[in-house]
């Protein structure tokens, strides 16, 4: 097991632990105001400081790793239970109409970048973590999809396919039996990046006010409110900002152990 | 005094030996072969002389290329003397080109990097170049558009530009057919004679060095173990090695006579198109005839053989017959059945036809072990054997190709090219088929591999009456394996016949080259005995 | 090489239609009465019928995005509800930030990665090369507005070399190209440390090919090889991020004028959002997909002056 595999499962089960925590306890409600004890530096009773309303740091950066987390995870679910299944078919049907159809859509919802998708169900619907989870849901179907496409083409290629479609399978059982099976390795490393652009994503939405709505804490929420105070109290905009930083360089990191672990040939597409 | 003279050599990776005590003299105007079977060192010998060896390759011993010894050159110098002093041609013609760069400014490169002439004094040394190497195309071609021999000119081209004293070839034929090979090798020579080179030839094919070599050497687990000029080694073989060797690459399976039955397979008229690039950009999309009227019966208990080079349409017909494909035209039936009814193969056909694949490492899904692999035809039956019956199946599906029945619980990985085309073939034989496709089923395996595996498809046709169509592009295989065989040429099948007949005394002028094309060796009586 | 153009620019056009239906669709059918939706729960019913003679409510949806889409070709991009100004004017004035200012980081982003990247690969495994990765590992886990926070609170609030947002317009290059420096710094880094790493790795993979071997066996030195034969063909993977990344670094920009209050499209369309004026979302939304589409016609024209294996002999 390599360094980063280590350092980056590391992160990624601290702070999934802190989420899980905030189910259960956290050191203060942040639903209480305690304006006499606002922006307190870190330590003493409160070990991270406290925001401008005299809310508690870590407990808003627990309740906040939980949506974050909540957020990417859901939308690499919908990236990948879409994406797959759809880059899965075109390979079936290399060369078709609908290989070209598939191919084609996901190129158009390259030109909506999230933020974009944002934008335009927020102007309907307004602003919602269901609208955050939706926008990079939405971005990351053709990213599986791709990928799912360009690793299951060659090995529709390879002989063993053809063996089995001697003995009569069907390219749907052949998708689900041999084409599966050889690209979950590349699904689980570039799942792990895409949960890292997650968390990324969902943090840039909230904090332009597209994304979890109060009372609900998000990290891109509090480095917004923070924005105006980071002359005044800079702990209060740097706690955020490094729980985003770790939490998704912990991602990245486990990603690249986890490839380097499982297959060094496996090429992720980062964008 | 010789011109490359290697003492003593031994190279190390990561403290594996590859090579070890390697002598070997290479004299001006003359072409030295080195031959073995894959993972002998040939290849790494090649790249040591010319000072390319991998990173945390450690060398040994000395390299003494015209007074200078490589192994104590610095990379500076080398570089000036790679491309100048000593040129290298290598086995892929299809990737050993830059796709970017147009083949005239890649030879011209050559030029421009040792000497300081103008740019357009290269470029013209570059398309006379082109053109001594027999390019029909000009110089501004890109790559791409290329076939696979006029690649392996251009790429002696740019190997002879500076007109080395020495040229090592790797294996420079082994990508081409075999009518396109003895151009190759016909040009190598000739340029041997004209520039007075010292040509470094690294093949498997003891055929080919045999016809063109002065001198051979022998190698084996990274050492030389026979060497000699051409003539005398093949009269006088001392090594046993060098005797199986040759042994395995003039080996003969002896065949049980053919019980030749009512017709099993049944191909009448075929034709198959393929749609290619469009011309105009709305005129409808051109079409490549692929199979042009084939037609030919294989009947129950036959072996047939089907020739032919690249792009003759072999694979095509293969995929028809698999009923992998539709065709255009005419017919193809098992038994009396069409093998696609409506787009779609009925299984209690498909279970009548199993199929062997040539590539040993793509055959099978690295993530199954064995016995899910080989009883992937199960599916075929209606009521599959299950618990000890399927182990029963197992155990015997790998017995009869000569692998222990333990086998079944590893992966595929675990096991060797030799042994991957028996599981192939114990894949095939599992639901007791009347026909297999052997589809270039030998032709990536070494020369001793080789031999084992087709006397087990004789031995096979000894213990239940099997019918085949054996499909490759190696003549010699095809003659000592099959009754009958096809020859095949752009889409038709241009000669049939018994396969004796029809290799002692060919009708069609195509069957004629191919014959005349392929290296043949010398009659060596006594050294079948090795074997 | 015009084929493959025409056949390019066929499905630009094809993508520019789709992406516009899209887009109408999501804007005027989806939220059911647009002029109602609009002007909220608490409308006067005479309003409403007023807004909605201006928006051309009573055609079909067919005529009303025929419409749409006509006005856009000849620049008439309707107009804001809440302006009461052209909504081509309105663009007019922002484009002219978050453009340069997507370009500005997308020449940085290039600057900063293609050294790197290169550097690293010719020097794998070196501690140049750690040092590289190792940095671009930070670079691309950095949210870029907090970044840009960070840049304000260094470069702005406490060294005062640059002023911590606003726009000076302009009138005057210098001053607008110093007020969009911070904000192109904080876009670019995290791409030119997605681009240094596609970089690097996209060398390596040509650098095991087997012309560079035969580059090497002519006599050219390793980096004669890769600056040769290595650089244009990993060129290719490059281009693609390249394109893609634009149209990030567009989206991104929306976000980064929110940290140094650019008057740019991003805060048109939140001002447009919030006051639910959705003639400027809609073409806001299509201009910026026009640009992303547009940027990845670019590309893949590049790519075949790059890859001749896409021209097609005539």
């Amino acid at each position: 097991m390599s360094r980063n595999l280590i350092i980056g499962a590391g992160l990624t089960l601290f702070f999934t632990a802190l989420a899980a925590l905030s189910f259960l306890w956290t050191p203060y409600d942040i639903e209480v105001l305690d304006i006499p004890n606002r922006l307190l530096r870190p330590g003493g009773a409160h070990l991270l400081g406290t925001d401008h309303f005299g809310r508690d740091i870590l407990s808003m950066i627990m309740m906040g790793a939980r949506t974050s987390i909540a957020v990417a995870l859901v939308a690499v679910g919908i990236g990948m239970g879409l994406g797959v299944p759809l880059g899965l078919w075109a390979a079936a049907r290399h060369g078709s109409l609908l290989d070209d159809l598939i191919m084609r859509g996901n190129d158009l919802v390259f030109a909506f970048p999230s933020l974009v998708i944002a934008i335009l169900i927020t102007a309907v619907f307004g602003p919602s973590a269901v609208n955050a989870i939706i926008a990079i849901g939405i971005f990351n179907i053709p990213v599986f999809a791709r990928l799912t496409r360009s690793a299951a083409l060659p090995l529709w290629e390879r002989d063993f396919i053809r063996a089995a479609r001697v003995c009569g399978k069907s390219s749907t059982r052949i998708s689900a039996e041999h084409i599966l099976p050889n690209i979950t390795n590349l699904m689980i490393v570039q799942g792990t990046i895409q949960f890292s652009l997650g968390i990324l994503a969902e943090a840039a939405l909230s904090y332009i006010g597209l994304g979890a709505q109060p009372p609900t804490a998000s990290w891109g929420r509090m480095l917004a409110d923070a924005q105006t105070l980071v002359s005044l109290a800079p702990h209060v905009a740097l706690i955020p900002g490094f729980a985003i930083l770790l939490t998704v360089l912990g991602l990245n990191l486990l990603g690249d152990g986890l490839r380097d672990w499982l297959d060094p040939r496996i090429r992720v597409v980062r964008t | 005094m010789s011109l490359l003279s290697i003492k003593d050599l031994s190279v190390q990776i990561g403290g594996t030996p590859v090579l070890q005590g390697i002598d070997l003299e290479i004299a001006a105007g003359q072409i030295t072969a080195i031959t073995g079977e894959s993972g002998s060192g040939k290849s790494m010998t090649a790249l040591a002389v010319m000072g390319l060896l991998p990173q945390g390759a450690v060398a040994q011993g000395q390299i003494v290329l015209d007074g200078t010894d490589i192994l104590q050159t610095p990379e500076a110098a080398l570089c000036r003397m790679r491309g100048n002093a000593m040129g290298m041609v290598f086995q892929e013609p299809m990737t050993t080109l830059n796709p970017v760069q147009t083949i005239g400014a890649q030879v011209a490169e050559t030029i421009l990097i040792h000497e300081k002439v103008a740019k357009t004094e290269a470029r013209a040394r570059a398309s006379a170049m082109l053109e001594r190497v027999g390019l029909q195309v000009g110089p501004h071609r890109y790559p791409h558009e290329l076939s696979g021999g006029q690649r392996q000119r251009v790429v002696i081209a740019m190997a002879i530009a500076m007109r080395p004293k020495l040229l090592i070839a790797d294996e420079p034929t082994t990508a081409l057919d075999v009518t396109t090979q003895a151009r190759i090798l016909e040009l190598l020579q000739g340029l041997v004679d004209e520039f007075g080179m010292g040509l470094l030839l690294i093949t498997h094919d003891l055929a080919v060095v045999a016809d063109v070599a002065d001198q051979i050497a022998v190698m084996q687990h990274g050492r030389i173990v026979e060497t000699g000029a051409t003539a005398d080694l093949l009269r006088n073989m001392r090594h046993p090695y060098t005797k199986a060797l040759f042994a395995a690459s003039t080996h003969a399976v002896q065949l049980p006579e053919a019980q030749v039955d009512e017709p099993l397979l049944q191909v009448q008229n075929v034709v198959r198109d393929y749609p290619v690039k469009r011309v105009s950009l709305f005129g409808p999309r051109p079409l490549f005839r692929a199979l042009d009227d084939v037609s030919f019966t294989v009947g129950r208990g036959e072996r047939i053989g089907l020739v032919g080079e690249s792009g003759c349409g072999k694979s095509t017909l293969t995929r028809a017959i698999l009923g992998l494909e539709q065709v255009q035209g005419g017919s193809i039936s098992l038994d009396g059945a069409p093998v696609l009814q409506g787009g779609k193969a009925d299984l209690a056909l498909r279970r009548k036809m199993q199929v062997v694949f040539q590539d040993p490492y793509g055959s099978f899904n690295p993530r199954h072990r064995v016995d899910r692999l080989i009883t992937e035809p199960f599916f075929l039956l209606d009521n599959p054997p299950k618990g000890a019956a399927r182990d029963q199946a197992i155990a015997k599906a790998l017995t009869d190709v000569g692998l222990p029945a333990e086998a079944a619980g590893k992966y595929i990985h675990e096991f060797s090219g030799g042994q991957r085309q028996r599981l192939a073939i114990a894949r095939a034989l599992i639901v007791e088929p009347d026909l297999i496709i052997f589809d270039e089923a030998v032709s990536a395996l070494d020369v001793s591999v080789r031999a084992q595996v087709l006397d087990l498809i004789a031995d096979l046709c000894r213990k239940r009456p099997l019918a085949y169509l054996f499909i490759s592009h190696d003549l010699s295989v095809v003659r000592s394996i099959t009754d009958r065989v096809m020859v095949m040429q752009a889409g038709k099948i241009v000669e049939q016949g018994e396969t004796e007949a029809v290799f002692a005394n060919p009708q069609h002028p195509y069957t004629k080259s191919l014959i005349a094309a392929a290296p043949k060796l010398p009659e060596l009586a006594h050294a079948a005995d090795a074997l | 090489m015009i084929r493959y153009a025409l056949g390019r620019f066929a499905s630009l056009v094809i993508s520019l239609i789709v992406a516009s239906i899209v887009i109408f669709a999501v804007v005027e059918v989806i939220p059911g009465d647009p002029a109602a939706f609009m002007l909220g729960v608490n409308a006067r019913p005479d309003t409403i019928a007023a807004l909605r003679a201006e928006m051309g409510l009573d055609q079909s949806l067919i005529a009303r995005y025929l419409a749409w889409v006509g006005g856009m070709l000849q620049g008439d991009f309707g107009m804001s509800w809440t302006y009461k100004t052209p909504v081509a004017d309105l663009i007019g004035d922002r484009v002219w930030v978050s453009l340069p200012l997507a370009i500005y980081a997308l020449i940085l982003s290039t600057i900063v990665a293609f050294p790197a990247g290169i550097y690293a690969a010719s020097r794998r495994g070196s501690a140049g090369d750690t040092a590289i990765m190792g940095a671009t590992q930070l670079g691309v886990a950095i949210p870029n507005f907090w970044f840009a926070m960070i840049l304000v609170l260094i470069f702005a609030i406490n060294l005062r070399w640059f002023s911590a947002g606003g726009f000076p317009g302009w009138g005057n290059p210098l001053a607008a190209i110093k007020a969009l420096t911070l904000p192109a710094v904080a876009l670019a880094l995290p791409q030119a440390a997605i681009l240094a790493r596609v970089m690097r790795s996209s060398l390596l993979d040509m650098l095991g090919e087997d012309f560079i071997r035969t580059a090497r066996a002519k006599g050219l030195t390793r980096r004669q090889a890769l600056w040769r034969h290595a650089l244009r063909n990993a060129l290719i993977p490059v281009l693609t991020i390249i394109g893609l990344q634009f149209s990030f670094l567009l989206a991104g920009g929306i976000i980064i004028e929110q940290v140094f209050f650019l008057p740019g499209l991003g805060r048109l369309i939140f001002q447009s959002i919030s006051a639910r004026d959705l003639i400027v979302v809609e073409s806001v939304v299509m201009l910026l997909v026009f640009t992303v589409i547009m940027v990845n016609f670019i590309v893949d024209l590049t790519y075949a002056a790059v890859d001749p294996r896409l021209r097609v002999r005539a």
